[in-house]
């Protein structure tokens, strides 16, 4: 399951579509998907590869739960 | 929320970030079947400042000593997310709301969360003197130049030129003034600590406007006094744009005139508040507030079951103090009581009237629809209210200016002459004393020693306390007879 770190992951009934997170993101590697979700709005998704977890477009994101993003942390100790 | 797990031995971990623990798992208060997502539109700058003070309580460790207020307006719904305590203030009064809170829980984080039509509009006043005082609590103050709630109204932050539902033509200042710049207004007062303004719109500024939101919450941690961070703020369904473009006209349109910016920092010389501890002990309460003079100790409540009593008259009979007094003394004698008045706005003349319910059991309103007991102080009152009686009750006529006999065969009628016992008195205005003598005579809810406590109380001259007291007796002793 564990896909290359880091990486972002998109609940797509989440989103609304407003495509922020795709304008913040500099590697441009989300996109708004064809498909619909259950809201009736376009998502967001992520292309599989290329994120390098800046979060930018987890604070574009105006939805609480929509965008998480997944890294390593160096030198951290372990909690 | 943030999870950790270690994946080596060393020093290597993955971490997720994604909801904030203080925002809600699920958002159970809100309506519908969507229980993951905001009430928020697509693109809405709410949201992005819901997640930024979200995520700084978090880290902050601060969740569970923070009160969210959520004001009027978009964010009337801010309780459904935040996994805080919550209150829900009216209209602009959340700076009120917030001294409250913040001088009672001196241990909170209050956090007062407004709007511009909330905050710059309905509720100047009340921002302006919670800053003004220095209270020791966090204003957001969400900029984004209309009321959006209401469909896009135009709001006092609304830009010159501006085109909304009620400026079609744009705002015209000639007629409806300037933008009002609240950050800049603010910092002009001597107690505020620190107040920023930042704009919500790409990386940079959002994590400008994350920098200041934790540097507000952390000086009220440190007790440091008022803080104000403004936040320009995108409402693309009410400027009818999409979120894009809306993050666009922020920029080129609202950031020139609403500079971003620090307007006041004294962070480094301000000393943190004093802890003042609250008084919650009633019998404390009651002495600070004088309410301790002339109350005995409830007797055994009697069952007397709820009696529900209006009292009508001209303005300035004292048809409300009479109720006022019966409220005072039902509740004196530990029985559960409502005061509801009614009125114009003359001091004298117009009419005025009181429901007064006293019962031995909880009350659910104070409204009285079918009164058991009416007194009618005057002929207007009768006229009014007779018909309203509940059947099997009582009006109670003032005859010395009532003129007619009450017309239904299926109610008591009692006639006292209120007035002219009083002025027999040489005190006319205690027409209405004579009313809750002779109102007692009928209806032996307690002892008219309960009456004469209040009285006491209530006159601060000898003389008008005792005349009071022999009013009551007279009507008393009327209305047995």
């Amino acid at each position: 399951m564990q896909a290359k770190l880091p990486f972002v992951e998109i609940k797509s009934n989440q989103c609304k579509g407003c495509a922020l997170c795709i304008d913040s993101c500099k590697p441009k590697v989300l996109s708004l998907s064809k498909a619909f979700n259950l809201l009736g709005y376009q998502y967001a998704q992520y292309a599989n590869a290329g994120c390098t977890g800046c979060e930018a477009c987890y604070y574009a994101c105006p939805e609480p739960g929509a965008i998480s993003i997944t890294k390593e942390k160096k030198g951290a100790v372990s909690a | 929320m943030t999870t950790t797990t270690i994946t080596t031995t060393t020093t290597t971990t993955t971490i997720t970030k994604g909801k904030p623990s203080t925002f809600y798992e699920t958002f159970e208060r809100k309506a519908g079947k969507d229980k993951l997502t905001t009430h928020y539109c697509p693109g809405c700058g709410h949201g992005r400042v819901h997640k930024l003070v979200a995520e700084a309580l978090e880290e902050m460790g601060l969740g569970d000593r923070t009160i969210f207020i959520s004001p009027v307006g978009c964010s009337v719904f801010a309780y459904y997310y935040m996994n805080t305590g919550n209150v829900q203030a009216p209209h602009g009064r959340a700076p009120a709301v917030g001294t409250g809170l913040a001088r009672a829980r001196q241990d909170s984080i209050v956090i007062s969360y407004q709007g511009d039509g909330d905050l710059a509009a309905i509720g100047t006043a009340e921002i302006v003197h919670a800053a003004n005082r220095g209270e020791n609590m966090t204003v957001f103050f969400i900029n984004n130049a209309i009321y959006g709630m209401t469909g896009g109204q135009m709001a006092p932050t609304t830009m010159v030129g501006q085109k909304t539902l009620t400026s079609p033509y744009g705002r015209d200042a000639a007629t409806e003034g300037y933008p009002m710049r609240m950050s800049e207004l603010i910092a002009t007062l001597e107690a505020p600590v620190y107040v920023e303004r930042v704009s919500c719109t790409d990386v940079k500024n959002i994590h400008k406007c994350r920098k200041a939101i934790r540097k507000a919450l952390q000086l009220q941690v440190e007790r440091k006094g008022f803080s104000f961070v403004e936040i320009l703020s995108t409402c693309p369904t009410n400027w009818k744009m999409n979120p894009q473009d809306s993050i666009k006209w922020i920029q080129e349109v609202m950031e020139p005139y609403y500079k971003p910016g620090v307007y006041k920092d004294k962070t480094a010389e301000a000393k943190p508040l004093p802890k003042s501890a609250p008084i919650t002990d009633p019998d404390e309460l009651r002495r600070i507030l004088g309410l301790e003079k002339g109350k005995t100790e409830a007797k055994t409540r009697a069952s007397i079951g709820e009696r529900r009593i209006k009292i009508a008259g001209f303005g300035g009979q004292g048809a409300l103090t009479a109720g006022a007094m019966l409220a005072t003394a039902g509740m004196n004698e530990g029985l559960q009581v409502t005061w509801l008045p009614s009125y114009g706005p003359e001091m004298r003349g117009g009419t005025a009237n009181c429901s007064v319910i006293i019962s031995d059991k909880r009350i659910g309103s104070p409204l009285v629809m079918r009164p058991d007991v009416l007194i009618a102080m005057n002929r207007p009152s009768l006229d009014a209210f007779e018909q309203e009686v509940a059947p099997g009750g009582m009006i109670i006529v003032n005859s010395s200016m009532i003129d007619r006999k009450v017309s239904r065969s299926d109610i008591k009628a009692v006639y006292v002459p209120f007035t002219e016992l009083a002025a027999g008195l040489g005190l006319k205005a205690a027409a209405n004393t004579v009313a809750v003598g002779a109102f007692l005579a009928q209806e032996p809810l307690f002892d008219r020693e309960r009456i004469f406590e209040v009285l006491r109380t209530s006159f601060k001259k000898k003389e008008a306390v005792e005349t009071n007291i022999r009013a009551v007796d007279e009507g008393f002793n009327f209305g047995r007879t």
